[in-house]
């Protein structure tokens, strides 16, 4: 990592729930200088990433960040948890697994609610399996063997550019060489720019997945419709897919935000996978979210393992309890529940309900992210971070579950730590001050 | 700063070192059995107590994406079962699948400090070690599966079995795992496309490679690394009637590679696979005819896979099986396959006393126990969680170790299954040193872990002291429940030297070390199989080679074990 030009082979990406792994950056002078083989998001983020950068740690002090020295930071964020009675750790979904134990032991310890960004996102999703489970693979399965691909209500050319070339349509895999191999239908309630690659487009009217699906059950188990259309939907095209579906070797359901945040959000979920679980009575099928954020996937796999829930867990109680929609970040925020919280690699304040936000900036916040955010701006705590896959290195997970390490690349810039350091030290200072009883 | 500790006057079973219930003294310093200690040693009264070496299990899922999918599946599983923060043990969940803290304490409390995972994807093993590392006290370890493995079938198929050793090496050391598990031998992949394979001798769709010869290879591969434990295998045919058949023929097809009296095929939770009859309703046990085969024939071991009656979740890269159990049951079910290598899949599952299926497979297990004459071949297990949760250990022990405890059950039976179980005439109840010898002695060795599983000179100082006075067996064999209580909860344990648990409180929780193999074949032969995997690798996988293996540094504390290969 010195003057000379080097290339890194294999890099991990860290933008979307993808992580592609066949990235070749040159760095210079601890710089990007070149990226190859990946999408226009993750060649944006390689060479930009020193955009809007934070330099130092900051503290709000008579109504105005100013920077501070990295202990007083320290110092301030326990003692802002150490006062507080139910404090809220939300993020967690762009960085490291590593952190995001760290993250855990911390709620602990401070005995408050910690959620992930899946609260936002594929939390339905979630809920969907804790009622019907799921018949999935990883992506390979479906590059070496799918004949029939459906994305329904997402997007991948804008929003995982490179998922159709790596894993599904485009793919070359062992059992299905090219294009030609295979079919691809979009459900989508716009004519998106993935629909125009598809075999078949199917528009559903804005909020009728659920019954479009339910439909669909019906149709694949034989049942007669009544009705001539479902969802906008003539009856004879719905019969016609279920047929698809039926003879099809190998089918891969992909989903995305359509379906988990239109009305009905578990609910269409739930329809989505029970009618993939009913396809296997006939044929191969898997079902797979398009998960958004690099490792939202193993922030969901590290809660699970440490505390067997995937997101929204309380520790209040001294152990785990989970109640998504009582337990979850925008549901405590909205009902004014947290009286302090700590950000880390996440920009509520531009994403979240306007109550919610409202609240949350009205109660003591510390933020951890490498760039300055609406949440950083609005915080009385900031650490700046090091970005995981870039100038630290960390695991993540795909979104099929297969776990990769993201390389360090770069050196930071001077002074600024990763998430997990800055984590330890604020869990250490936190503990002393307690043993101390201040 | 040494740390010595002196166990003073109790009943010692050591059954690796032919101790069978001595009065002794056992003493350890810096980690290690020893031969004496300063007066300045920690003691510990366990007069009028058991002391055993900690527990060795060999089978049973802990950690890895499968176990974590299960408990995402589950948060109703959590909810019954929960252990709240205390100043020495983080908090957590879970009754059929527990949290990473919560396994690690509660195989410390039942006085186990070695576990293994029984079954990784290689894909996904960084995932196993991970959770792994989370899991404080216990010793570890994980096995990668290769019985659905597109490169073993290839090279199995083209006859190149230094070739597929080769590439079984690199895999154990670029995966940081322990042995080679075979699941269901050829169907995983078969069950890609949703089919299913259901003979030895049936060929693997596309790869023209049939179960018997997978497994044979794989056998062959192992004595040709010299690993430590012989092949571990879930037979084709799992939970099917007459599947007994099909454990016998997987025996039998690498008797001939027998070496001496060694193990060479180890096949796990036999239960499973111990079915007699043709459908559900003439199900019986196919316990006496396995059991035969074992006491006649050196070359295999087993573990028991016993089933506790209640709630738990049934999960195995046996995905096809899965399928068939959330058939059966209509309960919720995930399956997920792994390219290239495996699948898996998860059912959550009822069993009943009432259950005629259920008490027959209740009885297979015991029977299995009680057959099978050399303790040295046959393992405790319950396949964590599949028969049942591993915290229902000391119950399988009472009912090996108490013909009443047995009865109490039988009598709540399947009044059907009672008939028809060889069970109810089994008088043998197992001694301590029997139950000494297949929760740790056994399956130590079985697993070549030299310095487990005994108390010899220089062995690692894991230790369980129970509260069982050996010359009150009589009295305990007919009070179960507090045989039940007493290996529930150890008085002590002690592992790596330092005391853990005291009367089944957590005192201080390290993390223990994860076991992997290295068998180094030849530098020429290895790059060569490097090039030739190097360029299928992309075509194969949807991740590089740089990206799928594993560095030592990657583990918290990895613990090599070497062997020599032949090639």
């Amino acid at each position: 990592m010195g003057l000379e030009e080097s290339t890194f082979r294999d890099v991990v990406c860290t933008v979307c729930g993808c992580c592609c792994d066949h990235l070749e950056v040159t760095v210079k002078e601890d710089t990007v200088v070149k990226v190859k083989n990946a999408c226009a998001m993750s060649t944006s983020k390689l060479l930009n990433y020193m955009n809007e950068r934070i330099m130092k740690p900051m503290i709000r002090r008579r109504g105005r960040l100013s920077g501070c020295s990295y202990r007083d930071a320290v110092d301030a964020a326990a003692k802002i948890l150490l006062k507080s009675r139910s404090p809220l750790l939300y993020g967690w979904s762009l960085t490291s697994c590593e952190a995001v134990e760290v993250g855990v032991e911390l709620a602990e310890e401070v005995g408050g609610f910690i959620d992930n960004t899946t609260s936002t996102c594929h939390g339905p999703t979630i809920l969907g399996v804790h009622e019907i489970g799921e018949s999935s693979s990883t992506l390979g399965e479906v590059r070496h063997r799918a004949d029939l691909i459906i994305y329904w209500g997402c997007n991948p050319i804008h929003a995982h550019p490179l998922h159709m070339s790596r894993y599904t349509l485009l793919s070359k895999g062992r059992f299905r060489k090219s294009r030609s191999e295979r079919t691809l239908i979009v459900v989508d309630v716009r004519r998106t720019d993935t629909a125009k690659m598809a075999d078949m487009f199917i528009q559903v009217e804005p909020n009728k997945d659920y019954e479009l699906i339910s439909a669909l059950r019906a149709a694949v188990r034989g049942d007669e419709i009544e009705q001539d259309e479902v969802g906008g939907v003539p009856t004879d095209l719905i019969e016609e897919v279920a047929e698809m579906l039926i003879s099809c070797d190998f089918g891969a359901l992909f989903f995305g935000l359509g379906l988990t945040m239109s009305p009905g959000k578990s609910e269409n979920v739930d329809a989505a996978l029970s009618l993939v679980r009913d396809l296997n009575s006939k044929t191969k099928f898997v079902i797979i979210p398009m998960r958004g954020h690099f490792n939202v996937n193993g922030a969901n796999n590290v809660m699970t393992w440490m505390t067997g829930y995937p997101y929204a867990i309380d520790f209040t109680r001294g152990f785990p309890y989970y109640n998504p929609g009582e337990t979850s970040a925008v549901d405590l925020l909205a009902r004014g529940e947290c009286d302090s919280a700590l950000i880390v690699a996440s920009d509520p304040v531009s994403n979240f309900p306007y109550k919610a936000t409202c609240n949350l900036t009205s109660i003591p916040l510390i933020t951890i992210d490498p760039h300055i955010t609406p949440t950083v701006l609005c915080s009385d705590v900031v650490f700046p971070s090091a970005l995981v896959g870039i100038e630290t290195s960390g695991t993540v997970y795909r979104m099929d579950g297969v776990p990769l390490v993201a390389r360090k690349l770069v050196e930071p810039p001077r002074n600024i730590r990763s998430d997990i350091e800055i984590l330890r030290d604020i869990l250490r200072r936190y503990r002393n001050l307690k043993r101390l009883g201040r | 700063m040494s740390r010595e500790i002196a166990i003073l006057n109790g009943t010692v079973f050591d059954p690796t070192n032919r101790i069978f219930g001595e009065r002794m003294d056992i003493f350890v310093k810096d980690g290690k059995i020893v031969g004496s200690a300063s007066s300045k040693a920690q003691r510990i009264d366990a007069s009028g107590k058991v002391v055993m070496p900690g527990g060795v299990d060999i089978h049973s899922h802990i950690a890895g994406s499968k176990v974590n999918s299960g408990r995402l599946l589950r948060p109703e599983d959590h909810r019954k079962d929960v252990e709240v923060k205390t100043p020495t043990t983080h908090s957590g969940v879970g009754y059929s699948i527990p949290s990473t803290y919560t396994t690690g304490y509660r195989y410390a409390k039942m006085g186990y400090t070695t576990v293994f995972e029984p079954a990784t994807p290689p894909l996904k093993t960084r995932h196993t070690h991970e959770e792994l590392d989370s899991t404080p006290i216990i010793d570890k370890g994980c096995f990668p599966l290769f019985g659905n493995n597109w490169f073993v079938m290839e090279y199995l198929r083209d006859g190149k079995v230094e070739e597929c050793a080769t590439y079984v090496a690199w895999m154990l050391k670029a995966l940081k795992g322990y042995a080679i598990k075979i699941v269901d031998p050829g169907g995983v992949e078969v069950w890609g496309w949703g089919k299913f394979l259901r003979h030895l001798d049936e060929k693997v769709t596309h790869f023209n490679v049939t179960p018997r010869e997978i497994i044979r290879g794989l056998c062959k591969v192992n004595r040709l690394l010299n690993l430590p434990h012989p092949i571990h295998v879930h037979t084709n045919n799992l939970g099917n009637p007459g599947n007994y058949t099909t454990t016998i023929e997987t025996m039998d097809t690498v008797r001939d590679m027998a070496n001496g009296s060694k193990p060479i095929v180890h096949i796990t939770h036999v239960q499973f696979t111990g079915f007699s009859g043709s459908s559900w309703l003439n199900l019986g046990s196919g316990a006496p005819e396995i059991a035969e085969y074992v006491n006649k024939h050196g070359h295999v071991s087993v573990d028991l896979g016993q089933i506790i009656f209640g709630d738990t979740t049934t999960m195995t890269a046996d995905g096809p099986f899965q399928y068939f159990l959330h058939m059966l049951t209509d309960n919720k079910w995930v399956n997920m396959d792994v390219e290239v290598e495996t699948g898996s899949g998860i059912v959550p599952f009822q069993y009943k006393r009432s259950n005629y299926v259920n008490a027959i497979q209740w009885g297979i297990g015991l029977e299995l126990a009680l057959l099978i004459k050399d303790p040295w071949r046959v393992f405790m297990t319950t396949d964590h969680p599949n028969g049942g949760p591993f915290t229902y250990y000391p119950r399988v022990i009472a009912w090996l170790m108490s013909r009443k405890a047995r009865e109490r059950t039988l009598s709540k039976i399947n009044r059907t299954a009672r008939r028809r179980l060889t069970l109810p005439s089994i008088d043998r109840e197992y001694t301590l040193e029997e139950i000494a010898t297949i929760t740790r002695a056994a399956p130590a060795r079985s697993l070549g872990l030299k310095n487990k599983g005994h108390f010899g000179l220089g062995a690692d100082a894991d230790i369980a002291v129970y509260d069982i006075n050996p010359s009150d067996m009589d009295v305990l064999r007919r009070k179960p429940a507090k045989l039940r209580r007493a290996f529930g909860q150890a008085c002590y344990t002690i592992k790596n030297g330092a005391v853990v648990v005291r009367d089944g409180k957590i005192l201080k929780s390290p993390f223990g070390r994860t076991f992997y193999v290295e068998s180094q074949t030849k530098p020429e032969i290895e790059s060569n199989l490097l090039r030739s995997i190097e360029t299928r690798f992309r075509d194969y996988y949807t991740v590089g080679i740089e990206n799928y293996q594993i560095n030592e540094s990657y583990l918290r504390y990895p613990a090599k074990v070497r062997c020599e290969a032949e090639i």
